[in-house]
Formats: C-alpha cells, sequence, structure tokens
C-alpha cells in the first residue's frame, strides 16, 4: 500500500504519513495545536514561565512582577458584523491579560501589509483599534510595520504584545479549578465564528449574527471585587469554543467538568447558523465571553454581579467542577443521556448532511 | 427555529422514554440507518437511557464512511493536480486514503476547497475557466438531486471544466445486503427521512414484508428518533412489520417527484462497491452515457483502482452492525479521530467517532456486541 513514511504507533497497522507539512488544522485550538506546541515549540524554548501555558506570562521584574501576553491575528474577512480585525487584536490581547487576573498597562502592535490594501479598509481597521484603546483606557505605545507583495498576505495581519500589572490577591489560572466550583459563562456563546462563518459563506439571516468582540477588563474587575480569591480560573474560550477552554481547564487542573446542556446560552440565530452548517456551537469561538470556575459559596453573587454588567447580562451558571473522571468533560443532555465533550482534533469540518 | 424546537423538547422527549421503556417486554435491536440519526442518539446519550429496552445498532448510513478507498484515492490523486481545484463537502477532507487525505494533500499545495453545495462548485468553475473543477458528489439519494442539478445546470450552460467524481450509494440495496447476512440482528429500521424524502417509501414496502421488519420513516431531531423508536417497538410486540412514517412533516408516501425525475434522468443504477462492506450490486448511482462530459473518472482517464483495506480496522464490521465500535480492538488505540484507520472514525457521523467522542464516558467493557 504506497512507500509512505511510518510513524505515530509502532505497532500501527497501516501506512500512516507524517503530517510532514503544517496543516490548518494546526492552528484550530483542538488537540494539533497542542500536539504542534508540545512536540515543536516547548522543548526548544523550554522554561518555568512557558510551561505555565496561561494566556499570559507572569515574571519577575526588578522585585515586583508583570504580566506579558502576545497574540497574532488573522481573519478573513478582514471586517465583519460587530467589528474588524483591528478590534479584535487589541481586545484580545488585553483579554489574555485580563484572564490572568492582571491590570493591562499598554501595548505594542505590528502590522504586516499586503501591496494593494485600500487606505480606506486600513483606516477603518486603525480606527476601530484606537477606538478600542482609548474605551480600555490601554494605549498602543510602540509599533512596527512591514509591507508584503500582494498575494503574500491576507490583507492585514496584526500582532500586538500586552504587559499587565499583577493585582494583588487575585490570581486566577487555569490549574486551580477546584471540585465543587461552579462554571459560569458570561454571554451567550458562539457569536463571533458564526459571525465569521455566515459572513464568509455569505449566509444571510433575518437577523444578522453581531460578533461579540470585546474587552473583558470590566467583566474581571466586577468578579474580582465580589468574588477576589474565589475566582479560580478565567479563561477565554476564542478558537475551539467553550468545549475547548473547559478541557484545556479539566486536564490543567486535575478534574472532571459536568456541563448541563440546557443552561448553555445558545442565541436562537447561532443555533440555527450552526444547524445549517452542520457544526456545534460549543466549538465555535466567542471574542466577548469569558469562562470562570468560581468557588460555590460565592458562585450566586458573582452570576447577579456580572449580569448587573451589559456585557454579562446574560451570564448563566453551565456547570459544576467535579471530582470524578478526571481530564473529561461530560454533558448532561436535556433528554437526561450524557456524553463526553471532547477536544476536537483539528477544525471543526461542516457535516454532510 | 419554529418545526425544530419542538423536536427537541426534553419533557417529551423524556415522556417518549419513559413511554418505549413501558411498551417493550423484551429487547428489540433496532437499526438507524442515517449518520445523522446516530449523531443525534449519541449526542442525546439516548441509547443508554433506552438500553433496557432497545439495543441500536449503527448503519451503514454515512456517506463518508461508506465511500470506498478506491474513490478516495482518486479524488487524493485529482486534488493534487495542478490543474484541478477539488470542491468537497467539509468531512470529507480527513478521510484516509491509502496515502494520505485531502487535508494533507491542500497542505503541501492541493486546491482542496470546502463547499456547502454543488452549485457553488459550478459557479467556481464559472470564475476560474483556466481550471479544472471537481465536486465530489458522494451522499445517498439526499444530496443526489442537488448533484443532479449541477450536472444539469453546467450541461445547460455548455460549461466545459466542470466535472463530477461521483460515488452515490443508495439505501434499500443495503439494508437488503444485511438483512441476508446470516448473522444478521437486526429487527427493525429507522429509515432516513431525508432520503424518503426524496425518494418516498414504496422502495421499504415490500423489504417490510419479505423480511418481516418494522420500517418506519424517522426524522433527526431528539423527538423524531424517540417516536420512530416507540413505533418500531410497538410493531414489534404487536408481531406487525410494515412501512410507517414517523416524519410526516416532510415526506409523502412518493416522495417529491420532480427531484426523482431529475436523479432518474442524470444517474442511473451502478454496482458500487462500500467501504468495509464490499461490492454491493446495484447500490450505487453512476453518471448516465450522455453526461459523460462530466464525469470526473472519465474526463481525467482514472481507471479503475484495486485498493486493499487495512485489516486491523473492523470498520466492515461496525458498519453491517456486527459489533459496536469499542469491541474493534483498534478503537480508541491504533485508530482515534486524529489517526484514523478507517472511515467510521473520521467523520463526526461516523460510528466510531461517534462512540469516541461521545460515549467514552459510559462505554462499557470490551466485549464482542
Amino acid at each position: 500500500m504506497g512507500t509512505s513514511t511510518l510513524t505515530t504507533g509502532p505497532a500501527c497497522p497501516v501506512p500512516q504519513v507524517a503530517t510532514e507539512r503544517v496543516q490548518l488544522g494546526h492552528g484550530s485550538g483542538g488537540k494539533m495545536s497542542a500536539a504542534l506546541l508540545r512536540d515543536r515549540f516547548l522543548p526548544r524554548f523550554d522554561n518555568v514561565h512557558l510551561r505555565r501555558l496561561g494566556d499570559a506570562a507572569v515574571v519577575p521584574v526588578h522585585g515586583g512582577e508583570v504580566a506579558v501576553s502576545t497574540d497574532t491575528f488573522v481573519v478573513t474577512p478582514l471586517e465583519f458584523p460587530g467589528g474588524n480585525i483591528g478590534s479584535l487584536a487589541e481586545d484580545g490581547t488585553l483579554k489574555d491579560l485580563a484572564m490572568m487576573g492582571t491590570r493591562p498597562l499598554y501595548l505594542s502592535a505590528g502590522f504586516v501589509l499586503e501591496e494593494g490594501l485600500p487606505f480606506e479598509l486600513l483606516d477603518r481597521v486603525l480606527d476601530a483599534m484606537g477606538e478600542a484603546a482609548r474605551l480600555a483606557g490601554v494605549p498602543v505605545v510602540t509599533g512596527d510595520t512591514k509591507v508584503v507583495e500582494r498575494g503574500k498576505a491576507d490583507g492585514l495581519y496584526i500582532n500586538t504584545t500586552g504587559l499587565g500589572l499583577i493585582e494583588p490577591a487575585f490570581r486566577p489560572g487555569p490549574e486551580r479549578a477546584r471540585p465543587g466550583d461552579a462554571i459560569l459563562v458570561s454571554g451567550p456563546i458562539g457569536r463571533h465564528g458564526m459571525a465569521i462563518m455566515t459572513t464568509r459563506e455569505g449566509i444571510a439571516f433575518e437577523a444578522a449574527i453581531e460578533s461579540d468582540s470585546a474587552s473583558l477588563f470590566p467583566l474581571v474587575e466586577l468578579l474580582r471585587g465580589v468574588a477576589g480569591e474565589g475566582v479560580h480560573v478565567l479563561r477565554d474560550p476564542t478558537r475551539g469554543g467553550v468545549a475547548s477552554a473547559l478541557n484545556e481547564i479539566a486536564a490543567a487542573s486535575g478534574v472532571g467538568v459536568v456541563l448541563e446542556d440546557g443552561a448553555v446560552p445558545v442565541p436562537g440565530v447561532v443555533a440555527a447558523a450552526c444547524d445549517l452548517l452542520g457544526l456545534d456551537p460549543l466549538y465555535v469561538a466567542n471574542e466577548g465571553v469569558l469562562v470562570a470556575c468560581i468557588e460555590s459559596t460565592l458562585a450566586d453573587r458573582a452570576l447577579a454581579t456580572l449580569r448587573s454588567h451589559p456585557l454579562g447580562a446574560s451570564a448563566a451558571r453551565i456547570g459544576t467542577v467535579v471530582a470524578e473522571h478526571p481530564r473529561m468533560v461530560v454533558l448532561r443532555t436535556g433528554v437526561g443521556g450524557t456524553r463526553v465533550v471532547d477536544m476536537l482534533p483539528g477544525d471543526q469540518l461542516p457535516r454532510i448532511c | 427555529m419554529r418545526f425544530l424546537n419542538e423536536y427537541r423538547d426534553p419533557q417529551v422527549a423524556r415522556s417518549l422514554v419513559r413511554k418505549i421503556l413501558d411498551t417493550a417486554t423484551r429487547r428489540w435491536v433496532l437499526m438507524e440507518v442515517c449518520g445523522g440519526q446516530t449523531h443525534t442518539i449519541v449526542k442525546q446519550g439516548l441509547h443508554e437511557l433506552l438500553a433496557p429496552a432497545v439495543e441500536m445498532i449503527h448503519g451503514p448510513g454515512c456517506p463518508v464512511c461508506v465511500t470506498s478507498l478506491e474513490q478516495i484515492d482518486k479524488a487524493l490523486h485529482l486534488a493534487a493536480r495542478p490543474d484541478v481545484i477539488f470542491t468537497s463537502f467539509g468531512d470529507m477532507l480527513r478521510v484516509p486514503g491509502s496515502e494520505c487525505d485531502l487535508q494533507q494533500v491542500r497542505a503541501r499545495g492541493g486546491d482542496v476547497r470546502v463547499v456547502y453545495s454543488p452549485l457553488d462548485a459550478l459557479q467556481l468553475a464559472l470564475r476560474h475557466p483556466d481550471r479544472q473543477v471537481v465536486f465530489f458528489a458522494v451522499g445517498f439519494e439526499t444530496t443526489a438531486p442537488a448533484n443532479a442539478m449541477a450536472v444539469w445546470r453546467a450541461r445547460e450552460l455548455g460549461v466545459r471544466n466542470f466535472t463530477v467524481l461521483v460515488s452515490h450509494v443508495t439505501v434499500p440495496p443495503a439494508m437488503m445486503a444485511i438483512l441476508d447476512s446470516p448473522d444478521n440482528r437486526v429487527q427493525g429500521f429507522l429509515a432516513a427521512g431525508h432520503v424518503c424524502a426524496v425518494m418516498g417509501w414504496t422502495e421499504y414496502e415490500p423489504i417490510a414484508m419479505k423480511y418481516r421488519v418494522p420500517i418506519i420513516v424517522t426524522g433527526f431531531e431528539p423527538v423524531d428518533i424517540l417516536e420512530g423508536m416507540l413505533m418500531a417497538v410497538t410493531q414489534l410486540e404487536e408481531g406487525r412489520s410494515e412501512v410507517e412514517n414517523q416524519y410526516v412533516r416532510s415526506v409523502r408516501r412518493d416522495g417529491t417527484t420532480p427531484a426523482r425525475d431529475l436523479v432518474a434522468r442524470v444517474f442511473q443504477l451502478v454496482d458500487r462497491k462500500w467501504r468495509g462492506v464490499g461490492e454491493i450490486p446495484r447500490s450505487g448511482l453512476g453518471l448516465r452515457e450522455e453526461f459523460a462530459d462530466f464525469d470526473a473518472e472519465y474526463r481525467f482517464g482514472l481507471g479503475a483502482l484495486e485498493v486493499e483495506e487495512p485489516a486491523e480496522c473492523r470498520a466492515g464490521d461496525v458498519l453491517r452492525g456486527k459489533i459496536k465500535p469499542f469491541a474493534c480492538r483498534a478503537f480508541g488505540t491504533l485508530c482515534t479521530p486524529e489517526h484514523p484507520l478507517g472511515a467510521p472514525m473520521v467523520s463526526s457521523e461516523g460510528a466510531c467517532a461517534a462512540y469516541y467522542n461521545y460515549g467514552r464516558y459510559t462505554a462499557p467493557a470490551r466485549t464482542e456486541a
């Protein structure tokens, strides 16, 4: 059966081709992304800060500590209902800092521009980015631009790096979930991913799906105020969605997660679009939603506080951290059945029918 | 979401589960034909709730899973050609061929694109007159009308750079192959609602009569499937074997005539090899002679290709309902969604992937079913 290279699993009877090249699935936030980091990047850069694999690294500086986070943004289309790549790039890094419980201070921004990109479009992107920076009160203090030939980039790529200040007595981290914790989401899920998908596929609904792109820092501030150290984990479920975020938490903390199907807030139009395209909203990207694991005694107050803010108006308690089935996320279906919600191997592939 | 939420109502579903458990005086063996139904059953955990009354065997109705290795290899060959834009439904991209899959061909520079409709592929052909656009026409009778329409339109428009790689299969011959098998355990079927929306259910009447099995035309939402199961269990308890229609909101006895006519004009019955099952006579659709210009196998001279399937993979036994996925020794060890040996581990509709993704929590010890 051919002369392909044998790989993985010494006993594998089938000649499986080594994935000798990067595939799109390596960027999906699923198992392929994790393997890419584990096998190629981490061994070469290994150090105590990187090993934690948080949204941001917390590093010592002159006796104190600061958080550093970097993120690169590639999105097609560059503009979508509810935002554009600029607002995404600004908010994305701020969110990563906020998820570590830090107060974002400064941002840098690097731009790769493709020859032929209309200034009109670039201006809209920069306007959105500037506006997001003003709203969050976090200035872009340094930057870089490069121009590449036509066809060498998808119009525009942006990298942002942020610096944040550690808040005392507030250190949420993916490894800190404890059995009994309540799991909250701050809002309806799936909007960003489906806004992108439906725009890309040219699918129109009666009400357009708007991206939820937003900075989550205000919500984190509220949670810090009401629950402080009781906030064990904060996570920003971007690519891979809520399902992947919960799997990462379960793995990092060595706990199990039980999700209640009916409790997860999925907007009707997102559910409809997912149905049409054969996708599962639990795996669809979000840009303005956080997942929190919170000490159970503080959960009700935390939920009420989230709901008091416009960004958290639809916040809900969607599940519980448990000691059973460690590293596994189990969903209780409305009918009363159960199923495992696993990480996807790569990109979510639309089902045929 | 009207006409949908009522078929997902947890209250209604729970009361149907109770009714099925109350109705059954013994454990019946049912097969849901369609992968979409498997998806719902496992996603909702219905099989475990109903275990005392019904054993569900997952049928061969996942087009991704039953597409033969030969056809996948032909697709990979075409996708690697520099002059070709290869278009496909999304979940065909990870189906392992003999040496790689379409995603890997794409990573090496092949132009492979996911489309939601064959008509989108035809549009691509119109936009790229300098390239050959090939659409991977897989699926059951459900996708056949749209694929027939794409070929029909291409001929009308005189498009010279559009072809389809056809791997269509049909349901009734597969059901009969299962029932004819000496170790068959299936006592009743949930037929695929969307297939019947196109074809109607007249073809199933002789099957129900000859093999004395109830066949329920069933939809895809939890309440649909539970209603279908209740109807099947009721028939079995009463000793009846009839074709009944649960999916009344979409299916009529004669199906959809214009769609059937179009399929009949463009396609004809051919022998077809099913992955993991083998060749079933007159179980597939192929393009009629007059549409040969739109047949990718003809256009690109892809001769007969014989490919052996991996010996460790028991996909055939799973697809025939002979074993549950976890009874295969490769399941979850050698064969996972990241490294599938067989097609049922690839598509989320595939029985193996459905069990791997959703069923591990309650999967019993590995015993032969």
